[in-house]
């Protein structure tokens, strides 16, 4: 069973504005994701379009809402309408987040972070344990992009990551701007956090733009935004990943002020390039 | 994390609370501008989520009037799901009893038109009934006749002309005064992939409200109101916008 069937190569978030000029042409795209909750009514333009672009695309299905890290039962009909999804679309690659979006029944629509301790550990495995078979096959889990720590938390987040790979079998999903966001929100190196995380487990790969702000005493504060282009800083630790782990399947992951398609096009272009050096490496 | 810590964290997310304890910054710094950052995001998006649903109201009272509209809602009927296409079903009723709208009295039956259009894009797909297959019926026996309406059909009324002030503000018309007050109805259905909103007769909308709601087509022709009630524009109006997947004889 493997965790993700995504072509090594570049891959754009579908958004409906751009239906009609990716159906143009074919494109140089290895595969499209979607959020899944846009695509839990019951028909209408979603399927259609989704459908549609399933016949001559790889699917990538990313869920935003289930919650995984949070320390209540899972949301049995959720978890049930992602199966329904699945069942439907037969993506490469089911991933959710390494976060909490749900409380008490409220859905907040944001991916809060959790400390990182025995406990929520035992709690996300479960969770994940009940996802994998629930769904059939294995997921991929994101490293999140946080802006504060818990003073309760005693594992380093690559551990907690690698540690929850091993014990469940899932596959995870290197977000390399939450990787930037995060260290420099926490004032570590990004590079040493590459260096730390198993990227053996990595199946995917999402790169995304940021924006910047500060903290109540004047430090950078980075915001996972998703309305710019990716930054140098990003690209240069994506080439760095790249060197560690061959070609992997890389979002461009545009969700906010999204552009015109040429636009995010050639942002794919750019990625894939450097996918493309990748393999050469590979090969020689 | 125990779920009180969770709670904690949650609750001060719609209420403007200080962080909870128990957060940490690498550099001491306390956590206020960084635990807004998930404020913000949760109140953003889901502001956002109701704005792409009722830009016809958003455009109405304005942009930082529906943003304030909108976060009281969200504080008073927060989501209950991860699903958010469909979340602001009891936006209007809420609107309706928000007192600083008050004076736009309008503005409610205008969002219940957006929810109806939404519910329409996102419901199953159906086939409309093909109007062939009544041509088949012994005339006399047409009034026992049931008709399942489609999974996207909604028939609203107002007393207020909400139809034309939607398609003003969502630019189907252009803006223009109104030359009389008067109520409007609508018949709201997706047969294929486009909404459809066809302004009805108050009639014709009394008729197919009873149609869809299981009565048999005599009853609701009789039932409908109105002298002037004319039975065969109605059914002309049912079959050529397609707001019924099938019949049964009752």
């Amino acid at each position: 069973m493997i965790a993700s069937s995504l072509p090594s190569r570049v891959g754009i978030g579908f958004k409906p504005e751009h239906f009609a000029d990716i159906l143009a042409e074919p494109q140089p795209v290895g595969f499209f994701e979607v959020h899944a909750e846009n695509y839990m009514g019951d028909g209408g333009v979603p399927h259609a379009q989704l459908a549609r672009l399933r016949e001559d695309y790889a699917l990538s299905i990313h869920g935003v809402g289930l919650s995984i890290g949070s320390m209540q039962a899972l949301d049995r009909p959720h978890l049930s309408r992602l199966k329904t999804l699945c069942d439907r679309y037969q993506p490469e690659s089911f991933s959710e987040h390494l976060a909490w979006s749900t409380h008490d029944g409220v859905f907040l629509n944001d991916l809060l972070p959790l400390p990182y301790t025995r406990e929520t550990l035992d709690r996300v495995c479960d969770h994940i344990d009940t996802v994998q078979a629930v769904l059939g096959h294995r997921m991929l889990l994101e490293n999140p992009a946080t802006y504060l720590l818990f003073a309760e938390s005693t594992i380093e987040e690559t551990a907690f990551l690698a540690e929850i790979a091993r014990r469940t079998g899932c596959g995870l999903l290197l977000d390399v701007n939450n990787v930037f966001v995060a260290a420099t929100n926490h004032n570590i190196d990004p590079h040493d956090y590459i260096a730390r995380f198993p990227l053996e487990a990595v199946c995917e790969i999402h790169l995304g733009g940021h924006s910047e702000t500060v903290d109540d005493l004047g430090a950078p504060l980075l915001v996972d935004s998703h309305d710019t282009p990716v930054k140098d800083p990003v690209w240069a630790l994506y080439r760095t990943v790249l060197q560690n782990t061959g070609p992997i399947a890389s979002l461009i992951e545009w969700d906010n002020d999204v552009p015109a398609w040429p636009v995010l096009r050639e942002e794919a272009s750019a990625a894939q390039r450097l996918l493309d050096a990748a393999a050469r490496k590979r090969v020689a | 994390m125990s779920q009180t810590m969770q709670s904690a964290f949650a609750a001060g997310l719609f209420d403007a609370h200080p962080p909870p304890p128990g957060l940490a910054a690498w550099n001491k710094a306390t956590p206020r501008r960084r635990y807004a950052v998930y404020s913000n995001n949760v109140e953003t998006s889901l502001t956002g989520a109701l704005a792409a649903r009722f830009p016809a109201a958003e455009r109405i009272v304005g942009a930082d009037f529906f943003r304030a509209m909108a976060g009281a809602f969200i504080r008073a009927c927060p989501p209950r799901s991860p699903v958010l296409l469909a979340y602001g079903d009891a936006f209007p009723d809420f609107a309706a009893r928000f007192e600083p709208a008050r004076d736009v009295v309008y503005l409610a039956d205008v969002m219940r038109l957006e929810f109806a259009r939404g519910q329409a894009y996102h419901a199953a797909d159906a086939l409309s009934l093909d109007p062939d297959k009544l041509a088949g019926i012994d005339p006399h026996r047409l009034g026992e006749l049931i008709f399942v309406p489609h999974p996207s059909l909604s028939i609203l009324s107002s007393l207020h002309p909400f139809h034309t002030i939607w398609a003003m503000n969502t630019g189907e018309r252009p803006l223009a005064d109104l030359e009389h007050w008067d109520g409007e109805h609508v018949l709201v259905v997706r047969p294929r992939l486009i909404v459809d909103v066809i302004p009805l007769p108050g009639d014709c909308a009394n008729f197919l409200r009873r149609l869809a709601a299981g009565s048999m087509l005599g009853e609701a022709a009789a039932l409908a109101g109105g002298e002037d009630f004319d039975l065969s524009h109605a059914l002309a109006i049912l079959l050529r916008s397609g707001a019924f997947t099938t019949f049964r004889e009752g």
